[in-house]
């Protein structure tokens, strides 16, 4: 009965992942349609803010999946995983400003109008490259992963673990939100960079570039999610869970735990640099704020409810977190913050594993009940 | 540092034999050389806590392909002893060689267990949410750094290698059980086998037996007399009654130093070890 009992849950997992990608695909075909195609009158007709809003939860989907593998998989619950994305969606703010050119409010082309402003004459050094759209895909990626480097290799090496580290990486994600804020590090202080105009030549602002965001999102999603699949069923994924369940037996089993930890999370880093890359176009700003602590809790909370351990999860945790964030702050912003701590607080005491671990032991019950007569 | 550690092997007492006898092949930094017996060197080992000494000028050695038998009542540092070879504890002072020259107490955790010493913990661990396969297949031998991992493929050999571990612990049907689901006898069994895949010269297990019934503690003791010989065995357990029935040799701990060795029957008429046990 194990065995088949196992197969079970293993398929339920795939199953997931199957109906989640299908899910996005036909999201990727349908918004554009729905939104270029059919008559804005019509009520099958999505509005452009509406792709826009989709786009980010794409984005947020694939944060979540970024944190999943630290948190869910090798048991490291960073609570700074918003610095990578912001991280990222500055990378991309960069270069988004640049490419204003001319067209800001000081018609400077050498400089961004909050330098002007500043007073500043030339360019710091580490705006340079900027111009070019394929050195700031470098950075998105860069720039995190070598953040989660440095800091992931003095961490893991000293064996800091725990709340410990929790801790750690919320103060890393604070100090670099104060340090954001500054003037003097050049990235706009606390008006963060936005007034962009439009991205690889396309006008931000037309329809036709939102749908265009919207799917690369929904790519980076469906890639994002392949590339974590294939992680996690490889050995490595399952070396990953091991250190997770059972740190020391690893170590004496003869695998450098340091290693590991440090190798997914600097991919997560990656990854999570990749969706804030994405999200900065569509929402049109990048600011300190997105360094709050709070954004990388709320990111938690997306996971938990999702169900850390499995992928899916955590994508259907960030959109439905997501969703109802939208619904709530529009319908009853003062209930929304208490109504995500009753939520995170239930779904922590009640369900453990999530939504996923609702859906897995659902279908083990099925599975015995017919079992049971045979 | 290099240099230093060969000098330091030239200077070792038991090492003047091997410059005398010019025949022979030197032995490779690096490599275990067991070629004067013992496989394992405890000499004058100290660690302590906060003060508090739990094991206390040390010395022990274990021969290639022995089985040894290791008791003593609760708290003697039974337990420390093996943190101190598999190099979770470094010890105060005091030397710890593996063969002749392979000084654990400068290698890391994954380098002891790269050079061929596992350990079964005390508290049975394996890794609870794989199956029996997946548990003994993380433990084989191969190349454990990160990137052969994420690409490595099981091979039909190491498939094979798995089964005949999985007969040899009698887990042969339990292959796809997660392993949080076995009973805790055979857990125990699972971690032995997870020591068994990586093929080490020197297997430590502390207390196997603790908590199975007692068809299960015979089939242990089958089970470790049958890796002795191909492997050095050291076994800490307080069960008498299975430390007789798998014993060659005998050593007492008794806080943090030997109080007694020989055979079961010697160990127990013991002046001091009846003293201290029946002292309890
Ligand atoms: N990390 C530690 N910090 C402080 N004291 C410790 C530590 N580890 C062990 N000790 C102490 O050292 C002594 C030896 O402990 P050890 O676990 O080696 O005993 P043992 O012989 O394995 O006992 P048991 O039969 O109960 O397993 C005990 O008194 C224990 O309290
Ligand atoms: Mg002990």
């Amino acid at each position: 009965m194990q065995p088949r009992r196992l197969i079970v849950e293993w398929l339920a997992q795939d199953r997931g992942g199957h109906l989640l990608l299908l899910f996005v695909l036909a999201a990727a075909v349908l918004v554009p349609i729905c939104n270029l195609a059919v008559p804005a009158d019509s009520p099958l007709h999505v509005s452009t803010y509406t792709v826009t809003l989709l786009g980010k939860y794409l984005c947020f989907a694939l944060l979540a999946i970024a944190l999943d593998l630290v948190w869910g998989y090798c048991g490291i619950l960073s609570l700074g995983h918003g610095a990578f994305f912001a991280l990222g969606g500055y990378a991309m703010g960069m270069y988004l400003m640049r490419q204003i050119g001319d067209r800001g409010v000081y018609g400077n082309a050498d400089l961004p109008d909050f330098m002007v402003f500043l007073d500043w004459k030339e360019l710091p050094w580490y705006w340079y490259g900027f111009d070019e759209f394929w050195f700031a895909a470098l950075m998105v990626m860069v720039v995190p992963g070598l953040l989660a480097f440095v800091f992931g290799w003095l961490a893991f090496r000293s064996r800091v673990t725990g709340v410990y580290l929790s801790i750690i990486t919320q103060a890393l994600t604070y100090a670099l939100m104060l340090a954001f804020f500054r003037n003097e590090m050049g990235f706009g202080g606390n008006n963060g960079l936005t007034d962009f105009k439009d991205i690889l030549g396309y006008n931000l602002q037309s329809d036709a570039t939102r749908i265009g965001l919207f799917l690369a999102s929904a790519i980076a999603l469906v890639l994002g999610y392949l590339l974590a699949r294939y992680v996690v069923r490889s050995k490595l994924g399952r070396v990953v869970i091991a250190i997770r369940d059972a740190e020391a037996r690893a170590r004496f089993v003869g695998y450098k735990v340091e290693h590991y930890k440090l190798w997914v999370f600097v991919l997560s880093a990656v990854l999570a640099g990749i969706a804030g890359a994405l999200y900065v176009p569509q929402v049109g700003i990048i600011n300190p704020s997105e360094f709050s602590p709070l954004n990388s809790i709320e990111l938690v909370v997306w996971v938990a409810i999702g169900g850390r351990g499995t992928l899916y999860g955590a994508v259907v945790g960030a959109l439905l977190v997501n969703y109802a964030k939208t619904y709530f702050t529009g319908a009853l912003p003062e209930v929304w913050l208490f109504a995500l701590g009753a939520l995170f607080v239930v779904v922590t005491l009640f369900l453990p594993k999530g939504l996923a671990g609702v859906v897995t032991l659902w279908r083990q019950r099925r599975g015995r009940r017919r079992e049971a007569p045979a | 540092m290099k240099a230093l550690d060969g000098l330091r092997a030239t200077m070792r007492r038991d090492r003047v034999f091997d410059v005398v006898n010019h025949g022979r092949r030197p032995v490779r930094p690096g490599e275990l050389d067991t070629r004067h017996g013992p496989i394992l060197y405890l000499e004058e080992v100290t660690v302590s806590f906060d003060g508090f000494k739990a094991l206390n000028d040390l010395t022990l050695y274990i021969d290639d392909g022995e089985l040894r038998c290791i008791i003593g009542p609760n708290g003697a540092g039974k337990t420390t002893m093996m943190d101190v070879i598999t190099g979770k504890t470094r010890p105060d002072t005091g030397t710890v060689y593996f063969g002749q020259t392979l000084d654990l107490t400068r290698m890391s955790e994954h380098e002891i267990a790269g050079a061929g010493i596992g350990r079964k913990f005390q508290k049975p661990t394996v890794f609870p949410e794989h199956s029996v396969f997946e548990n003994l297949e993380l433990a084989m031998q191969a190349d454990k750094r990160v990137w052969p991992t994420l690409v490595a493929r099981l091979s039909g050999e190491q498939g094979d290698r798995i089964d005949e571990v999985m007969h040899t612990i009698m887990l042969t049907e339990h292959g796809p059980t997660r392993a949080a689901q076995l009973s805790h006898g055979q857990k125990q069994w699972l971690e032995i086998g997870m020591l068994l895949m990586q093929n080490p010269r020197l297997l430590l297990v502390d207390e196997p037996v603790a908590g199975m019934t007692h068809q299960e503690i015979e089939r242990t003791a089958e089970l470790l007399n049958g890796l002795a010989g191909k492997h050095s065995v050291v076994v800490v357990e307080h069960d008498m009654e299975f430390v007789r029935s798998i014993a060659r040799t005998v050593t007492v701990l008794h806080e943090g130093h030997v109080l007694a060795e020989g055979d079961m029957d010697e160990v127990q008429n013991h002046p001091r070890v009846i003293e201290v046990y029946l002292g309890e």
